[in-house]
């Protein structure tokens, strides 16, 4: 056991942290209160080749491991968890499953737009009818000459709008469930891919969200991803290290939530001495620190497992389970610490308590993740 | 980054498993309800040279990593705590001589306490003395090459088997004053003056000991001080460091026995034509359950790898794993409990004994109030 940073990831950390201090912070509330999409950041990211972080060098990215990815993710989140999960679907589950099961063709043609940020990626599994249970989605793929005809519609796809690429799961046997599923690369000037209005949400705000509707979406047989009914399992195997992302998401956000709580708890007098010295405030503040802790380490358990090409589906669900079910208590917790402060808007627990919400639900419901859990928990 | 175990590790888990499966574990339930100090255990754990785990080959041991140690005591715990106590309160009395002792000191007794001929213990704590263990009242004044000591501890685990108890006592001549007074002692039950008083009844780990001891104008020659005059309390909180991810594992251990009885007995016990492991209710609680557990052993294993490669912030990793395991370790095993029904509430399942052997885990060793403020000063100073 070596529970220690390479030079390599910790530069990354560096990299990233600087980055995040000085660009995302300044502008995270301004993010959250305007709902604009910060184009301007994913730009900069680009810039620092974060895009293409898991993407291997060969093709334009940086070739660096889920460790790695999952730091980059974590000190994003710190500050602004809807840019955070912006750069996090697109490097994960809008731009691995071509990594993974992408043709060499493929991979030249997507992967260095997608690494070096000229093209986003999006991934479109959920339907409004197939959420939790994604098998029994509705989306058809219909055979035509050349390709096929993409007919249905997606619901809540993180970048919609914003992409250029659209990993997209349909059926190509209805009523055979997960066995029928393919999956398709839609490119985002598809002329039968049409994206809804975003969504108005709780938090995330920043983060395009809406419906993508395929229509008559014709796409080639060369973009197809994968073969014909293997779709359902390259979904999983995207959620599965996507859960890496989202885990980290979540720990980055109760971190940036302690960070806060305890430069306040600090400063803020009451009784006459700060209220860091007030034995409730420290209990809170010890809670908070140890299941960040743990959270960390489950995750990052999960990203060594991954990139080490272990079995890590468990440890994937249950470091998501656990760090986001974490991220809720602790940025409320936080909140709590700055009292009536931390109810306004000037300050940014609020958001964080938004923001956390969703990691407890988007990438399976963590209901869905104890489903997982239990399964592996049978089969062991 | 590698979580994996080392090769050591993983053959030392596989050789304490297989032991304890075969010759601990059958064992366990009859431990509890004698309450009596299971010396055969103690006898085939010297024998395996299990009690050689905390020393390093130079002063007898076989491995001296802290982390091998946890997996030893982890593999115990899951099948009989008051077993694993044996090890952990072996390495526990014995930390002190190793952290704070000369060379001569470290010959003279730790060879012994690996081969498991002799047994050790930790005497800190005294009826008025608990979480604020500085202010403890036995004291020890000197008298040209002795001090004479006399005071009581209480809680003491082990203590009425122990050749060797480290004991702590103030060195000042008089008063209150603080924590910096504080020397560390070895001292043997042979020496006169010590008495062993009663024996505590507990809600559980009923097989291991818990004494008073009673010091009376008990001479303790000069060498046997460990470090210098006063270097006691630092030691103290130095031992600490090492020896709450033990608890830790402890607790782990704790843990992932009564998780697995729990899922064996869910996918075994049938109701409403089906076993109840399909029923989600019990599925979500069995899945809470293993994720508290993978959490719990983050931390403890993470506490270990700091102590192995003396990385920065040991203070908190070790309390955090300390806290955060014993926690889990309660709520386990009252699941636990609670999966197995009318069962597992009665004393012909292990579930029950567990559930009242984690209890103690939240309280020795720095009750979890403690670890708290102790986490939350090593916070609030990491942001200043």
């Amino acid at each position: 056991m070596d529970l220690s940073l390479t030079p390599e990831q910790q530069e990354i950390r560096k990299l990233v942290r600087d980055f995040a201090e000085r660009e995302v912070k300044p502008r995270a509330d301004a993010i959250d209160h305007s709902g604009e999409f910060p184009r301007d950041l994913v730009e900069r990211a680009a810039e620092l080749g974060l895009l293409g972080i898991l993407v291997p060098e060969a093709y334009g990215g940086a070739g660096l491991d889920h460790l790695s990815f999952a730091i980059f993710v974590e000190e994003i989140a710190r500050y602004s968890a809807s840019t955070a999960g912006i750069l996090d679907v697109h490097a994960s589950v809008g731009t691995e499953p071509i990594v993974l099961f992408g043709t060499e063709e493929q991979k030249h043609r997507w992967l260095p737009d997608l690494a070096q940020g000229r093209k986003l990626a999006a991934f479109a599994l959920t339907e409004p009818e197939a959420g939790s249970d994604a098998a029994h989605l509705k989306t058809t793929a219909t055979r035509q000459s050349g390709g096929y005809l993409l007919n249905g519609s997606k619901i809540f796809i993180t970048n919609a709008g914003e992409a250029g690429l659209y990993v997209v799961m349909a059926t190509t046997r209805p009523g055979s469930g997960a066995e029928g599923i393919t999956a398709f690369l839609v490119g985002g000037d598809n002329p039968g891919l049409k994206v809804g209005p975003r969504f108005k949400k709780m938090g995330l705000n920043g983060s395009a969200i809406a419906e993508v509707h395929l229509e008559n979406c014709a796409v080639a047989e060369a973009d197809r991803l994968g073969d014909e009914g293997q779709g359902f399992r390259i979904a999983m195997r995207a959620l599965d290290s996507g859960r890496i992302g989202i885990s980290a998401q979540a720990v980055g956000l109760a971190q940036g939530a302690l960070d806060d709580a305890v430069a306040y708890a600090k400063e803020r007098k009451q009784f006459g001495k700060p209220i860091a010295e007030l034995q409730t405030i420290q209990n809170k503040i010890a809670d908070m620190a140890v299941r960040i802790r743990a959270a960390r380490w489950m995750t990052w358990k999960a990203a060594v497992l991954c990139d080490d090409g272990r079995p890590f589906i468990k440890e994937a669900s249950m470091a998501k389970l656990f760090s986001t079910d974490a991220a809720m208590d602790i940025t409320l917790d936080a909140l709590q610490v700055f009292g009536g402060y931390g109810y306004l808007e000037d300050y940014p627990m609020a958001r964080r308590v938004r923001d956390a919400k969703a990691c407890q639900i988007y990438e399976g419901t963590n209901q869905v993740q104890r489903v997982v859990i239990a399964r592996e928990l049978v089969r062991a | 980054m590698d979580f994996a175990l080392n090769e050591e590790q993983q053959q030392i888990r596989e050789l304490v498993h297989d032991l304890c499966l075969e010759r601990v574990e059958p064992r366990a339930a009859a431990i509890d309800e004698s309450g009596e100090f299971p010396w055969d255990i103690k006898d085939l754990f010297a024998k395996h040279d299990i009690l050689a785990i905390p020393f390093t080959p130079d002063y007898g041991g076989v491995s001296g990593s802290a982390l091998t140690l946890l997996v030893a005591i982890e593999e115990i715990s899951r099948f009989c705590v008051t077993s694993s106590l044996i090890l952990s309160v072996q390495s526990l009395g014995s930390l002190p001589i190793w952290l704070g002792g000369t060379d001569e000191q470290k010959r003279k007794y730790l060879p012994l306490l690996a081969r498991g001929e002799q047994l050790a213990a930790f005497a800190l704590t005294e009826s008025g003395s608990g979480s604020d263990a500085g202010g403890m009242r036995t004291r020890a004044i000197k008298r040209g090459d002795t001090y004479v000591m006399n005071g009581s501890k209480t809680f003491i685990t082990g203590g009425s088997v122990a050749d060797t108890v480290v004991v702590f006592a103030r060195t000042d001549q008089d008063g209150d004053t603080p924590a910096r007074d504080i020397s560390a002692f070895v001292v043997e039950k042979t020496m006169p003056g010590f008495k062993v008083g009663k024996l505590e009844k507990k809600m559980g780990i009923r097989g291991s000991p818990t004494a008073q001891l009673f010091f009376e104008d008990m001479p303790v020659p000069a060498a046997n001080r460990l470090g210098k005059e006063g270097e006691g309390f630092k030691l103290a909180m130095e031992v600490l460091d090492h020896s709450r991810p033990a608890i830790a594992a402890q607790a782990l251990g704790i843990a992932e026995g009564a998780f697995d009885l729990a899922r064996r007995y869910a996918g075994e016990r049938r109701q409403f034509g089906k076993p109840i492991m399909e029923f989600q209710g019990i599925q979500f609680m069995l899945a809470d359950m293993a994720t508290q557990i993978e959490a719990a052993r983050a931390l403890t294993y993470a506490a270990g790898d700091a102590l192995d490669h003396d990385r920065p912030g040991i203070t908190a990793g070790s309390s955090m794993a300390k806290l955060f395991a014993s926690d889990t370790a309660m709520r386990v095993t009252t699941d636990a409990v609670q999966i197995l029904g009318g069962y597992g509430y009665l004393r012909d399942f292990p579930a029950e004994r567990m559930m009242r052997d984690a209890k103690i885990t939240q309280i020795y060793e720095g009750t979890n109030e403690i670890q708290r403020l102790v986490i939350a000063r090593e916070v609030l100073k990491e942001k200043a």
